[in-house]
């Protein structure tokens, strides 16, 4: 799709909005509708688009596949991480009121920092799931075609 | 019987017609042969699940479960949370469905669950008649 | 929810009944995923009805967004174009999903009227949630709130269930690597 000029300029538009828009929905998902699942679908359908009109290559040279899979595990440890850091502050496991001055700060510091893990996660994850079909080679031997006519 | 349904119909509508969908996606589970056509049904079965878990958070007069002056009914927001992680579990979980699929089609060069079991079956012969 | 809602409400779901019915029947691949594209959409618009703003949000985003995206990749890598005919009606089947919903529909008739605020449902931890949450944790969005942390050790299993399935999903297809794809695929 790479020729089609339309698709083209308009990915070129739309793309930086869309990745706008999933940074907003990540940071103030605590004030409004939003959160890191949403964020991360959206910044990564937002990755997939460019897939989809430049190509696989483009896209692998944009975020290289092993970041990919460095940010997917990086959210994992980001989360847990959090909850290992409350238990070595002197709370419970995950329990974030002990990470800041008061435990209304430290609660909200640590939704920040786990919704930013889930993002991590659901971004990278879903482009890695792409990328595994996208990349697949196609089979030679029709499946279905034929059966149009029984 | 039509004493209940039209004492129940307006509040537990939402419960009979999510039942309903959920059964037109279980029939295209079972009837269908199709493997990309049963994980479609999934879906629908899947959304229809969600559909009811939403339905029952809903309260009356309330609103979206973000505080806000001058608001003091919100909808539950429990089962909102457990269907928000359930979407996207879902969606990585189809993929997965996806993936084993694409495998199926590349060995056996069909997705239909009769043809499937029919090369198996044809397989499993030839071998105890090579023994 | 006040009348007009109530109205949206009923027409949604007869809309998404007559979707759900329409790809039961429908033969052609590239059809379902369209119309299960549109399937999610109205979902979400439901969900919105339903005053549930973030799971409409994730609903939009995931079902008419990246699930058919997937869907549509299946469909060209397998080359499926049309699922076999299965118009006639299937009586066994049948039985079961009638026996099953006639068990959900009578096991429905004991929940809660929809909407009752006095429903136990409302009335267990999600009253110490909606009066609370804004205190304890200083995040005024209850359902982030209840996501992030009142029930994190929930939110962190589904994080490790999405993170496993990506795992599951390249070792069965590869990791799309370039190199890969031209050589040794069995």
């Amino acid at each position: 799709m790479k020729d089609n000029i339309i698709l083209r300029i308009v990915a070129k538009m739309l793309i930086p909005l869309i990745i706008l828009f999933a940074l907003y929905v990540q940071f103030h998902g605590d004030y409004s509708p939003g959160g890191g699942f949403q964020a991360g679908i959206i910044f990564s359908s937002a990755l997939i688009l460019y897939r989809l009109i430049f190509g696989l290559e483009a896209g692998d040279k944009a975020i290289p596949r092993p970041v990919l899979k460095l940010i997917a595990s990086l959210g994992v440890l980001l989360y847990t991480g959090t909850g290992v850091a409350a238990l070595f502050m002197g709370g419970e496991f995950l329990n974030y009121s002990v990470l800041a001055d008061t435990p209304v700060h430290g609660q909200h510091m640590g939704i920040i920092l786990v919704e930013l893990g889930v993002g991590f996660t659901v971004a990278a994850t879903m482009l890695l799931i792409f990328d595994s079909f996208a990349g697949r080679p196609l089979t030679t031997q029709d499946a279905g075609i034929e059966k149009q006519h029984d | 019987m039509i004493d209940y349904i039209s004492s129940h119909w307006v509040s537990h509508y939402n419960y009979w017609a999510t039942i309903v969908i959920m059964m037109i996606g279980l029939y295209t589970i079972i009837s269908h042969t199709n493997l990309i056509k049963k994980i479609a049904g999934l879906n629908i079965l899947q959304a229809g699940v969600f559909l009811m878990y939403i339905s029952m958070g809903v309260v009356t007069d309330g609103t979206a479960p973000i505080a806000a002056e001058g608001f003091t009914i919100y909808s539950n927001p429990l089962p909102q949370v457990l269907m928000l992680t359930a979407i996207v579990v879902g969606v990585a979980t189809t993929a997965l469905a996806f993936a084993f699929v694409v495998r199926i089609s590349e060995t056996y060069h069909t997705v239909e669950e009769d043809e499937l079991l029919f090369q198996d079956k044809l397989q499993s012969s030839e071998e105890t008649e090579e023994w | 929810m006040i009348d007009i809602d109530i109205a949206i409400n009923m027409l949604l779901l007869l809309f998404l009944i007559a979707m759900a019915t329409t790809i039961l029947r429908l033969r052609r691949m590239l059809a379902v995923a369209m119309i299960l594209s549109l399937y999610s959409l109205l979902t979400a618009g439901l969900f919105m009805v339903m005053d549930a703003p973030d799971v409409a949000f994730t609903e939009a985003a995931v079902g008419s967004g990246v699930s058919t995206v997937l869907l549509l990749v299946t469909l060209t890598l397998t080359r499926t174009h049309y699922a076999k005919n299965t118009a006639r009606l299937q009586w066994r089947p049948l039985i079961i999903v009638l026996l099953t919903g006639g068990a959900l529909l009578y096991g429905v008739h004991d929940i809660a009227l929809m909407g009752d605020i006095n429903a136990p449902a409302h009335r267990h931890v999600a009253d110490h949630y909606i009066a609370e949450a804004r205190n304890e944790t200083g995040v005024p969005n209850m359902v982030t709130a209840v996501l992030a942390s009142y029930r994190s050790f929930d939110t962190l299993g589904e994080v490790v269930v999405i993170f496993a399935a990506s795992i599951g999903v390249m070792l069965l297809l590869g990791d799309g690597r370039r190199e890969h794809r031209d050589g040794d695929t069995p």
